[in-house]
């Protein structure tokens, strides 16, 4: 896997709570046997008609979305099925980072990714950043107001600098696994590996049907 | 200070903390389908990996299969190389196949179960999200992804962040003709789709004790609708009784059981375990539920109206109008008013024989209105012939529905059952997500019961009344 130090590129947003990954690739995609060959058809049903051609009418269409590479969306994006299909058809769709809003629902707040897409995404050095409501609202109204707005996205000071005068800077935080995994691109199963004694020792002593 | 029924087996599988925080957890057993594992065994090829454990895993093909007489010739060849990859990719790394045409081939949330491969205490993953489903047996089960799949199949662990515990209490007994499906939506309407984001549910109370297995299934199935990374019921007697009941080939049997079983009964949760978060429902007060809108927390009692946008709990104005758009209904009206095209019985949540007597119950005697297509899949080729035997498909058919074969089916469309644009499903699935049925198509989850009568009637009803006036 490629590490994920810095990125810059265009921000688009997807104004949508809950975009689950059925919208995000549709299952008649998931017969491939490939890892490969998904971006034309992410957001599949929204992005083109019935006709195939492109739909006027979804925001991510727009001529001044052409080139983004960082999607900021709504709360509990990639909710539902495990497919990481999901996730390989955003990466070959060009985007790099998603960006989206917990919920504060008072004594509790609700995480802005689903968890299983939470972690294909780190499998796939893209990477997801949870940002609070306000932020995300704000970063909404600077695409809105500025065409082609891009920004940076700096993984090791765990901050987004949106380009725009003077710059604003938005801190995030990271789970250090994932920010790790990001950072030096590693290849988990290797990783895994490293513990093969302790793994043999717990299977030497473990019954699944007992104590 | 006790310790939760989730604690317990996470404690008992956990072979390392690592410096980062995250937990080295061994990995029980592992489930596989057709469509969420070719990738995985590609990557094993390509590293040179081999699989450590496969005795610990059990592939079936489930999703692309066709579920009509002559589902042994795939027409779609993308389908067809999907399976072939399977059969290929079991036959090379020596895991356990149930193909299609054997007697245990099936959903495979439901043969695992049915087969006797999920058991108390496990740890269980399989590369779908309704592996939460095995919760229902006390065990730790949840989906994964194809890149953990791999790591499944090389390392037989998984690199996990600890979840955190809600326990979900439900009170009071179940009025007539409610059922789990009933209460996991109703949990599922008040926490929302996210709701259970980084958590285990633990379902516990008068009422989850009162139900089958079958029925906890259901439950268990459908945690993953309220974002939880699974749900868990503890072991009982009706747990075990399931367990050593009938031919299972995978349970343990004679002194293995007595033993098993002695240490099942350590499981459930202890009395002074603490949860992270608790949330009590009085089950008495749960109505029929029906879903609304484009995701299962969009759900009402089938006796209130279609919410206003701005006025739906935990979605805002443009989250309403956005999903009454796609389903073509209007705030207020009622969904006993709705007609429906299509009736769906079956999928992971509600194929199980259980599922299947509940419907026939209702359409014994009737048949389907004229315009509707009704289909009911058997989630198993062993629900299937238990159902035959208990002449359950004759009575479907004399119901006008079509009996099928095992397989997902209209529960995500991937093979040719699928909705038309623009039809309106009753659905005892479990999502119903924009084009999750067919593109364009319009999902109604409701329980198996409800299916049957909107079948009967041509539109919705609710089922406590329908029961009186017919």
């Amino acid at each position: 896997m490629k590490p994920f130090t810095t990125h810059t590129g265009i921000v688009a947003t997807l104004n949508r709570a809950n975009v689950d990954t059925d919208a995000i690739i549709p299952k008649q995609f998931l017969k491939s046997i490939k890892r490969t060959g998904y971006g034309p058809n992410a957001f599949f049903d929204w992005r083109y008609t019935l006709d195939g051609n492109p739909n006027p009418d979804f925001e991510l269409n727009q001529q001044r979305f052409k080139d983004r590479s960082i999607l900021v969306a709504r709360n509990n994006f990639g909710c539902g099925s495990s497919r990481e299909h999901a996730v390989w058809a955003l990466v070959q769709d060009g985007y790099q980072v998603i960006i989206a809003p917990g919920k504060d629902m008072g004594e509790k707040s609700l995480p802005a990714f689903a968890d299983i897409f939470r972690i294909n995404a780190a499998k796939n050095g893209l990477l997801v950043v949870e940002l609070s409501e306000d932020q995300v609202d704000e970063i909404f109204g600077f695409v809105e107001r500025h065409s082609g707005l891009k920004a940076t996205i700096d993984l090791v000071q765990q901050q987004i600098v949106l380009q725009v005068d003077p710059p604003q800077v938005f801190e995030f935080e990271v789970e250090p696994a994932i920010k790790e995994q990001l950072l030096k691109g590693l290849d988990d199963i290797a990783q895994t590996l490293r513990y093969e004694t302790d793994i043999a020792r717990f299977e030497e002593n473990h019954d699944p049907l007992g104590p | 200070m006790g310790k939760t029924l989730f604690e317990k087996i996470w404690n008992k599988h956990r072979i390392k903390d690592l410096p980062d925080g995250s937990t080295l957890l061994y990995i029980d057993r592992h489930l596989v389908h057709e469509v969420t594992s070719p990738q995985a065994f590609e990557g094993i090829r390509l590293a040179g990996y081999t699989v450590r454990s496969p005795h610990l895993a059990v592939a079936t093909m489930d999703h692309n299969v066709p579920t009509t007489e002559d589902r042994f010739s795939i027409e779609d060849p993308v389908s067809r190389s999907q399976v072939e990859a399977l059969r290929k990719n079991c036959a090379d790394f020596g895991i356990k196949l149930f193909d299609i045409g054997d007697d245990h081939q099936g959903i495979v949330h439901v043969i695992g179960p049915e087969t006797g491969i999920t058991l108390p205490g496990l740890t269980i993953v399989c590369g779908d999200s309704h592996t939460s489903t095995h919760g229902a047996f006390g065990a730790l089960a949840f989906g994964i992804g194809t890149s953990e799949v791999e790591h499944v199949l090389v390392t037989q662990t998984l690199v996990q962040r600890k979840p955190s515990t809600i326990k979900v209490e439900f009170n009071g007994r179940l009025g007539p003709h409610i059922f789990s499906k009933d209460m996991v939506l109703k949990m599922i309407g008040i926490i929302g789709t996210a709701g259970g984001s980084g958590s285990v549910l633990e379902y516990c109370g008068e009422a989850v004790s009162a139900l089958s297995m079958e029925a906890r299934m259901t439950m268990c199935n459908m945690s993953i609708e309220g974002g939880a990374r699974a749900g868990m019921i503890a072991p009982d007697d009706t747990t075990f009784s399931y367990i050593s009941s009938r031919k299972r080939p995978y349970a343990p049997k004679g002194e293995a059981l007595d033993r098993a079983l002695a240490y099942w009964r350590t499981l459930p949760s202890d009395a002074d375990a603490v949860f992270d978060r608790s949330i009590t429902i009085d089950a008495a007060r749960i109505a029929p539920q029906i879903t609304w809108g484009t995701n299962p927390g969009m759900v009402i009692d089938i006796d209130q109206p279609i919410p206003e946008p701005g006025f739906a709990e935990n979605y805002s104005r443009s989250d309403v109008e956005n999903a009454l758009a796609y389903m073509g209904l209007k705030p207020g009206t009622k969904m006993t008013d709705v007609p429906v095209d299509v009736v769906f019985i079956g999928s992971c949540t509600n194929s199980r024989i259980e599922d299947l007597r509940q419907a026939a119950a209702i359409l014994k005697g009737r048949k389907k209105a004229e315009h509707v297509q009704l289909l009911v899949v058997p989630g198993s080729h062993q629900v299937r012939l238990q159902a035959e035997a208990e002449g359950l498909d004759k009575i479907f058919m004399a119901a006008g529905a079509q009996w099928r074969y095992a397989g997902c089916s209209m529960c995500l469309a991937m093979n040719p059952d699928q909705l038309q644009p623009q039809q309106r499903a009753a659905s005892t699935s479990n999502r119903n997500f924009e084009g999750r049925q067919g593109k364009d198509g319009r999902t109604h989850l409701v329980s198996p019961e409800m299916a049957a009568a909107a079948a009967v009637n041509g539109k919705f009803v609710d089922i406590r009344q329908w029961k009186e006036t017919s």
